[in-house]
């Protein structure tokens, strides 16, 4: 219970910080509507639906890098991290805690992303739904992790990118099949199975990321 | 409390803190003192496991829970407030009587007015203020304190000089300074880094 208890002190404070500072989740928003808006006009008319699905995974993968490469902006600052690191809390649970303030960002920004991508494109049916959100596990699960491990270079900006999305690719193939595939029931136990490897091979090895 | 057998750490080429052999008792007050680059943010640093060595054994007699530590950054969030962030760490150490604890420690250290306001609108000695309530929260042990008189005002550091006196014979304290005479009487062992 008390490692619950430190996930969800750690979470409420990312989604506090938020609330204060709105300097994440607005951007988040006007990237994925702009881009959303963009590609509405790109896609020459009559494209077909498996193209449209896939510009909106495109369109969550780069709004999520642009979220995870703020994630731990508010740490860096002051140092906060290494005051995390500290407490006798499992190291862990700054991982899982960040990760779940970053999965409410992304499912608040999804809120209003589906919806205008039914508005610009098609609608999505009840599997496509369900494959964002099991992708977003895993984008926020490996994207946390990768995140600390960038917000830790100079270079941050470019190697988060670098990391990010070669691992990003099979939520991608699991996202687009989940919504064009006529067997996505496939495709969710593929994105599954990805958050659950994923997860816990994430969970274990944060203490390392944050231990010289 | 701390025993290190020639500790060095070196970042690559570099030497950051040459072989050292210290011990400190339980309750002992170590007073590092060394010129700028010598080594003694490093030496705090891998005393609190911030950083690990590169050479040597160093054993440290408290767990993280019972370690408070003061380093250069005052590791707290700019955009909360002195009552949010210190409610966090008290959360994460699991203080007794949390509310009470903060409480006392805002009023001594006289940032109770400004308790519900972000730490980005306070000035570097009021951060430094709030940054020494952080570490001593938790009523540690074993206290890290890296040249904790910075940024004091007058005021500030005869604050810190009480406190020091109370927790002198029963926390462990290690602590830099460029002013050993502040800290003198209270001192057990001294250790000049070159």
């Amino acid at each position: 219970m008390s490692y619950l208890s430190d996930v969800a002190a750690l979470a409420r404070k990312d989604l506090r910080l938020e609330l204060r500072a709105r300097d994440t989740l607005p951007a988040m928003l006007l990237f994925v509507l702009s881009t959303l808006v963009v590609f509405h006009f790109a896609l020459p008319t009559g494209a077909d639906e498996v193209a449209a699905q896939g510009l909106l995974w495109v369109a969550l993968v780069f709004t999520a890098l642009l979220g995870l490469a703020r994630a731990w902006a508010p740490e860096r600052e002051g140092g906060a991290l290494e005051g995390l690191v500290l407490a006798p809390s499992d190291r862990s649970a700054i991982w899982l805690g960040k990760s779940a303030a970053v999965f409410v960002f992304l499912a608040l920004i999804e809120l209003v992303a589906l919806p205008a991508f039914a508005l610009f494109f098609s609608p999505l049916q009840a599997e496509a739904v369900l494959g964002v959100l099991l992708a977003n596990i895993g984008i926020c699960a490996v994207g946390t992790l990768l995140a600390a491990m960038a917000a830790a270079s100079r270079t941050r900006e470019l190697i988060l990118p670098l990391l990010f999305l070669p691992l990003a690719i099979p939520l991608v193939v699991g996202g687009v099949g989940s919504s064009v595939s006529t067997d996505p029931g496939r495709y969710l136990l593929f994105l599954g199975l990805y958050d659950a490897v994923f997860a816990i091979l994430c969970w274990a090895s944060f203490e390392y990321v944050v231990s010289e | 409390m701390i025993q290190a057998r020639a500790v060095e750490k070196r970042y690559g080429r570099r030497r950051a803190l040459r072989p050292l052999d210290l011990r400190l008792e339980r309750g002992g007050f170590l007073v590092v003192t060394g010129a700028n680059g010598s080594g003694k943010t490093t030496l705090l640093r891998l005393v609190a496991g911030l950083a690990a060595p590169t050479g040597g054994e160093l054993d440290v007699g408290a767990d993280r829970g019972g370690l408070g530590y003061l380093g250069h950054e005052p590791l707290l969030y700019r955009d909360l407030t002195a009552v949010e962030n210190l409610d966090l760490y008290g959360r994460l150490y699991r203080v007794p009587e949390r509310r009470e604890r903060i409480g006392m420690l805002l009023e001594r250290y006289g940032l109770w007015e400004v308790r519900a306001e972000r730490v980005s609108s306070y000035s570097r000695g009021m951060t430094q203020r709030l940054a020494l309530c952080r570490a001593l929260l938790h009523e540690p042990e074993l206290l890290v304190l890296d040249e904790p008189y910075t940024a004091l005002d007058g005021e500030g550091a005869e604050l810190l000089d009480r406190q020091l006196a109370e927790l002198a014979g029963t926390a462990t304290v290690l602590l830099t300074t460029h002013d050993p005479g502040r800290v003198e009487p209270l001192a057990t062992s001294r250790l000049a880094l070159a």
